[in-house]
């Protein structure tokens, strides 16, 4: 009949179009993110290199649990497979990363590979691990999936814990041979040692720290933290790639009815296994940048104790599951308002009473002796001491509240579009007007 | 879709086995070989669940380019034969054949890809997805559902031109079947309706050769059901397609389909022209409550 009875596609204004697109959301969130911390340090009175220190600490965290986000949205979000042992794969990347990596003189001794053969044996150590756990597990029900990996990660941190393997692993204390950081390797003539005569690159790097007075350890971090950027921008755009195709159409169609999928020729097994290896080498890569190097990096198990995943699940339903815009949000949301501001919000309410000279008193043991005070100044330095704590309740009660009133997350009422190609009506073939009428 | 395109509309030619006494033999007669070749053949399936016997010693075959309908009661085991024969299910014992290779057991999407392709009673679509998400995801064969051609940038290139291809075949699809103007919508806003022609439409673009529809006019209204059949004629004329389906609607099947296969507690009551059905006392008894 007609041929175009509905819809008049209006083209969005240019402005529009730049507020809608996610390289924008993320620039302006990031900027939020630093201007924020900014403003706390600054109304703290740190000194230049704690604020610089503060902005970069809260950046590195975002961007390390972005790539985790990532990797467990390729595996719940896209595929609906239920992960709970992410900690665990970290912990795989990071201690074989460092075991293959690190001096073999050292206590415990490593194998003294070079660091990029470390860090790929670390991811694909991730990969090996993740496919014996799933492999029987994927056969299976979600469920199912979800109980084998929470216990593979228990088993994994808790064998990296055990006194028996204390020569390879450290034990409890944790893998401290690390391998040298690669930004020293580059910026320092002698990478072991943070005194001794920069590179060309290096008296470059610390020349731009010298004007704010910043030390050579905060321009190694804040090269090192550039340096997982980069690499969270890698990873996303694989994903996004692998995600608009084929390949994420599929993953997406066994999400939402896997015998569908399969009655339309799909080898669901398939494309379930290559997801969960993808999505746990990157968990491993995660893993790696976090712990195995850099301005965080301790290898110990107590880093991979099982709440690691659930903030990790936290961050990407914040997001939003399925998007993996909405996974980098989600990421920085939580590493940088969850995580990291509300000990800085404690100290700025302590100044701020100080400023009015309100005098706190000393933070009483208990809720019970602080509520038989009966004093409210009691009550608010008791909860502004207990403020770590206090922020793991307000996780809680938020997880409740998003997946109450906004299950989809910040991004997820959106579509991702599983395909290679536009799908606008514009994508529709020129010759074909024909049939506009139906049925309704 | 190797068919021969020689053979043109089926004719009603089907008789040569459709004694009224052949019905007490039915394996023998699929075994035997007829003139017209026979894609699909059943013989002697079986399925159990627990202590029931949901089909018991099931044999038919559908020929080449037929419409046959699968009718029975409810609980008379057509659903659970769709699901055996399309490797949803293991059967028990009994074999399956397609295209003179024996498929039983095989995994669904293995059946899937041969060509033998199913839809469902209660319509599956992807309700997250669009109706062209829906639509594109259904071709076999496609070089992107590597993860690595999807990524490397070498690589990519070939996908997308291989997408723009599907995306064209879909959206004409979609003409095809009048749905085209819920391209965008996503498939768990659709009616009832027009679920049942998404997953019809989704179903064809395997590029399958025998199709099996478990009930695709439930919840369908008139028009639209006229409309459908049309579509499902005209399919079996140009592309050469077989179809097989379960219907109660037996107005519908009379009018349309040259062969009927009956079953009743697992077993196969009758098969035949549907002139023949209606005269046989016991599926009158069994399904047709004496109306007809």
């Amino acid at each position: 009949m007609s041929d175009d009875p509905v819809q008049t596609n209006d083209e969005p204004s240019l402005f529009t179009q730049v507020v809608r697109n996610d390289a924008f959301k993320v620039a302006v969130l990031l900027a939020g993110i630093w201007l924020l911390f900014y403003a706390l340090s600054a109304f703290l009175e740190y000194p230049t290199y704690g604020v610089v220190a503060t902005i970069r600490r809260v950046t590195f965290l975002s961007a390390v649990y972005a790539i985790a986000v990532l990797a467990l949205n390729i595996q719940w979000g896209y595929t609906g497979l239920f992960n709970i042992g992410v900690a665990g794969f970290m912990a795989v990347g990071a201690y074989t990363t460092v075991i293959l990596s690190a001096d073999p003189g050292g206590v415990p001794p490593g194998f003294g590979l070079p660091l990029p053969i470390g860090v790929l044996g670390g991811i694909l150590a991730a990969v090996v691990i993740g496919l014996v756990a799933a492999l029987p597990a994927l056969r299976l029900d979600a469920d199912y999936l979800a109980i084998v990996t929470v216990a593979f990660s228990e088993i994994i941190r808790l064998t990296l814990n055990s006194p028996v393997l204390i020569d390879i692993t450290g034990g409890a204390s944790g893998f401290d041979n690390l391998p040298t950081s690669p930004v020293q390797s580059i910026l320092l003539t002698d990478p072991g040692s943070i005194i001794s005569e920069p590179t060309a690159l290096g008296s470059f790097v610390f020349g731009l720290g010298e004007p704010l007075d910043l030390t050579r350890i905060v321009m190694i971090n804040i090269v090192y933290t550039l340096g997982v950027l980069v690499v969270l921008l890698l990873v996303y755009l694989v994903l996004e790639r692998a995600g608009k195709s084929p390949f994420g159409r599929v993953l997406k169609a066994i999400r939402e009815d896997e015998v569908a999928a399969q009655s339309l020729g799909k080898n669901t097994q398939s494309f379930k296994v290559r997801a969960f290896a993808l999505g746990c080498g990157l968990m491993g890569l995660a893993g790696i940048l976090w712990y195995a190097m850099g301005p965080r990096a301790s290898v110990v198990p107590a880093n991979f104790r099982p709440e690691l995943t659930f903030y990790i699940f936290i961050a990407l339903i914040l997001g939003g599951a399925g998007s993996n815009t909405g996974s980098i949000i989600g990421g920085a949301v939580f590493a940088s308002l969850l995580y990291e501001a509300p000990p800085l919000l404690s100290d700025v309410a302590v100044k701020l009473l100080a400023d009015y000279n309100v005098a706190l008193p000393s933070a009483p043991d208990n809720v019970v002796v602080t509520l038989s005070t009966g004093d409210p100044l009691a009550v608010v330095a008791f909860l502004l001491a207990n403020i770590d704590t206090l922020r793991f309740m307000f996780m809680g009660a938020l997880l409740v509240l998003l997946v109450q009133y906004k299950p989809d997350g910040i991004l997820g009422d959106r579509t991702e579009t599983a395909a290679a190609v536009p799908l606008s009506d514009d994508s529709r073939p020129t010759n074909a007007n024909a049939g506009g009428e139906t049925d309704e | 879709m190797s068919n021969a395109d020689d053979s043109n509309i089926p004719e009603p030619d089907e008789e040569l086995d459709a004694e009224p006494e052949s019905r007490d033999s039915p394996t023998e007669e699929a075994a035997k070989t007829t003139p017209k070749s026979l894609p699909l053949r059943v013989n002697n399936l079986r399925k159990e669940f627990g202590g029931i016997t949901a089909v018991d010693g099931a044999t038919f075959a559908v020929e080449e380019r037929s419409l046959t309908g699968l009718i029975g009661p409810n609980g008379a085991g057509k659903s659970t034969t769709f699901n055996c024969i399309t490797g949803v299910h293991e059967p028990t014992s009994g074999t399956v054949h397609f295209r003179d290779e024996e498929i039983t057991g095989e995994s669904p999407h293995k059946i899937a890809q041969r060509g033998l392709v199913r839809t469902f009673q209660l319509a599956r679509e992807l309700e997250e997805m669009t109706v062209l998400e829906n639509m594109m995801l259904a071709p076999g064969g496609q070089s992107g559902e590597s993860a690595t051609r999807s990524v490397l940038p070498g690589l990519r290139s070939t996908v997308v031109e291989e997408e723009e291809a599907v995306r064209e075949r879909a959206w004409e699809t979609l003409e095809f079947f009048e749905i085209d103007h819920l391209a965008q919508e996503l498939a768990g806003n659709l009616s009832g309706g027009q679920r049942k022609l998404l997953e019809l439409a989704r179903a064809l673009m395997t590029d399958p050769d025998v199709m099996l529809l478990d009930e695709p006019f439930a919840g369908v209204n008139p028009t639209l059901e006229e409309k459908l059949l049309d579509r499902i004629h005209e399919l079996r004329e140009t592309e050469g397609l077989t179809f097989l389906l379960v219907e109660h609607d037996m107005d519908l099947i009379m009018e349309n389909c040259e062969h009927v296969i009956v079953m009743h507690q697992g077993r196969v009551l009758d098969e035949g022209p549907p002139e023949q059905i209606t005269e046989n006392e016991e599926v009158i008894e069994a399904y047709l409550g004496g109306t007809v």
